[in-house]
């Protein structure tokens, strides 16, 4: 989780991640920041996030994320 | 058959006594039948190029549903004799299989988009290279097919992802591809979101009836009294472009922008408004994309549903696809984080703008156009860290002032870069653009200039107070449904607003001697 939170405050270190769970809904991650999350997720948990993972559920917080990269890995 | 025809009113009239009419569980038949008329109308034989997608995406997604779902049963009952390994195994093998029928129909129905929408641009382009003299095919294209087919790509790929299950039947699915009102101009639905309000029962509800005639009467306020009536001097100024330059080309860039977003959001609010009569509920394309402060905000604002319909089923699929992912690998490890980052990003936006420019239309200047969206985005998104180091240091962000700068920025960048959409050819629509820095001619503005564009004063008038009338609602729907503060005024106030919004259509609507309302813009798309 530690390594999620430092990629996501990389993007946007005004934001809170470890309490926002609207980061879609708020429109705070656009699609530029959705790609750099998933091209940094690739490089640290050696996991690939599919295009059909990329709807707002898995986004909105960085708990949802890191779940879906746990399930990610889970099913690797 | 155009929405501002009288066949066409005629048309609309007959399916909505008939919708009613017949028994509830039929009305989705009759959408279909009707739908099908409609679409005959544009030419019989093009009834063969839209069931061919209908047919081919119905099927393949049938299949797929049905490999996935004996995937399902199969995992299910071998769960416990099966290990991680041999089920990643099975269900690798499974995916090929839908991968299969996925990419065989998206083949053939891109192919066929491609092969009536490009081939003359192709040979245009080749024999303007090798100096060949290779014979144009001409080919009609059938009315709407950018729109049908990108909206059955949407399903076939939604059902792929196992977004939802592929639809058993044959005739409702084909009511989804060719649904009358939109299958000219969209919006580009989203087959989970229509398909409810489609195929179900709808009775007779006069808020249904009262809101979707005043959104259709709407959209031919904008249309016939705003497009077609700055159509005139928008002609008038690109036939000679010689004769105007400099401040005519401020003017073509600020005409243009309100012919386009009338013409377009008004074909937009017909559409929306005959499926609200008809009980179907169709997702909204524009959120007042002139009051965006950038240009990806302003592209999340205009034609919603084409913008989402590539960040989904192209934008995303590019950035995270493997080899997408191995070159952002690599780039890390040859130019550093910083730069890596960025090349997935860049290239699916590069690639996504030459979609759209492409989608737009087969030739140079939708190309050239897309391209300056990409490079216009990519700068904006490198200065980001600049924007917001000025913001800190002068505290600007807010500020009315500074809020109004920056809507007035973008409209005015926009315009510029949809220039190429008004000139189509790319060297003039540049020489135009600079005339603007050039030629010392603003005087011309205040001697008559404009009065010789094909528009009267009392036209000008007429613009005026129908694009501060456009500006009104607008700013007035930023806080809920126009409609409904209107329907909570009192009944006097509320049949002055009918009546004047009905008596200006057909008193001001820009019809003159023999009188033939214009193709709507995105039509022809």
């Amino acid at each position: 989780m530690e390594v999620l939170l430092e990629i996501l405050k990389g993007l946007h270190p005004e934001v809170d991640f470890e309490t926002c769970d609207t980061l879609i809904d708020d429109k705070i991650l656009d699609s530029f920041d959705i790609i750099s999350i998933i091209t940094e997720i690739n490089t640290e948990y050696d996991v690939a996030v599919p295009a059909e993972e990329i709807i707002p559920e898995n986004f909105n917080s960085a708990e949802a994320l890191y779940d879906l990269v746990e399930r990610l890995q889970d099913e690797d | 058959m155009l929405f501002t025809s009288y066949s066409f009113i005629l048309f609309l009239t007959v399916m909505f006594l008939l919708y009613y009419a017949v028994p509830k569980k039929c009305q989705w038949m009759l959408l279909l039948a009707g739908s099908y008329c409609f679409y005959a109308y544009s030419g019989i034989h093009f009834l063969a190029f839209i069931l061919l997608t209908t047919v081919s995406t119905w099927y393949s997604a049938r299949r797929i549903t049905r490999i996935q779902e004996q995937q399902a049963a199969y995992l299910k009952e071998h769960k416990a004799s099966m290990d991680k390994e041999q089920k990643k195994r099975y269900k690798a093998s499974m995916k090929k299989k839908t991968k299969r029928w996925m990419l065989t129909c998206i083949l053939l129905n891109i192919g066929l988009l491609a092969v009536l929408k490009y081939t003359d641009f192709v040979i245009s382009n080749i024999n303007g290279i090798f100096h060949t003299g290779l014979t144009f095919m001409n080919f009609a294209l059938p009315l709407g097919i950018s729109f049908y087919t990108f909206q059955s790509m949407g399903y076939l790929l939604d059902v792929y992802r196992a977004k939802y299950p592929a639809q058993e039947n044959a005739a409702k699915f084909a009511l989804f591809v060719s649904f009358f009102p939109q299958v000219i101009q969209g919006p580009i639905s989203r087959y989970n979101d229509l398909s409810g309000t489609l195929y179900e029962p709808h009775s007779l509800e006069w808020r249904n009836i009262s809101y979707g005639i005043q959104r259709i009467c709407w959209g031919f306020f904008k249309k016939l009294v705003i497009a077609d009536r700055l159509l005139v001097a928008v002609k008038s100024l690109v036939s000679a472009p010689d004769e105007y330059m400099g401040v005519y080309v401020v003017l073509v860039i600020f005409f243009y922008a309100i012919e386009l977003y009338a013409d377009f959001t008004g074909g937009i609010d017909i559409t929306i408004g005959i499926a609200q009569v008809f009980g179907v509920k169709l997702a909204e394309n524009f959120e007042r994309p002139f009051f965006s402060k950038n240009i990806t905000e302003y592209w999340r604002r205009w034609h919603i549903t084409m913008g989402t319909w590539f960040k989904d089923y192209i934008f995303y699929p590019i950035s995270v696809c493997p080899w997408m992912l191995r070159l952002s690998k690599k780039s890390r490890e040859v130019f550093g984080k910083a730069i890596g980052k960025r090349v997935p990003v860049y290239l699916a936006t590069a690639i996504v703008w030459f979609t759209t420019g492409l989608w737009h239309g087969a030739s140079w200047n939708f190309i050239v156009w897309g391209m300056l969206n990409f490079l216009v985005i990519v700068i904006s998104q490198e200065l980001e860290p600049l924007y917001a180091k000025f913001h800190n240091r002068f505290h600007v962000s807010g500020k009315t002032w500074y809020n109004a700068f920056q809507i007035l920025r973008t409209f005015w960048l926009m315009g510029a870069i949809r220039i190429l959409d008004v000139y189509r050819d790319v060297p003039l629509s540049f020489r135009q653009v600079g005339s603007i820095f050039t030629t010392a001619n603003w005087n011309e503005l205040f001697n008559g200039g404009v009065m010789r564009l094909g528009l009267t004063m009392p036209d000008y008038l007429v613009l005026v107070l129908g694009a501060l009338v456009m500006l009104a609602v607008s700013l007035a729907g930023r806080s809920g449904s126009v409609r409904d503060k209107l329907a909570a005024k009192p009944v006097p106030v509320r049949y002055l607003v009918y009546y004047a919004l009905i008596l200006s259509i057909l008193v001001l609507g820009a019809y003159g001697i023999g009188y033939d309302s214009s193709q709507f813009i995105y039509n022809q798309f």
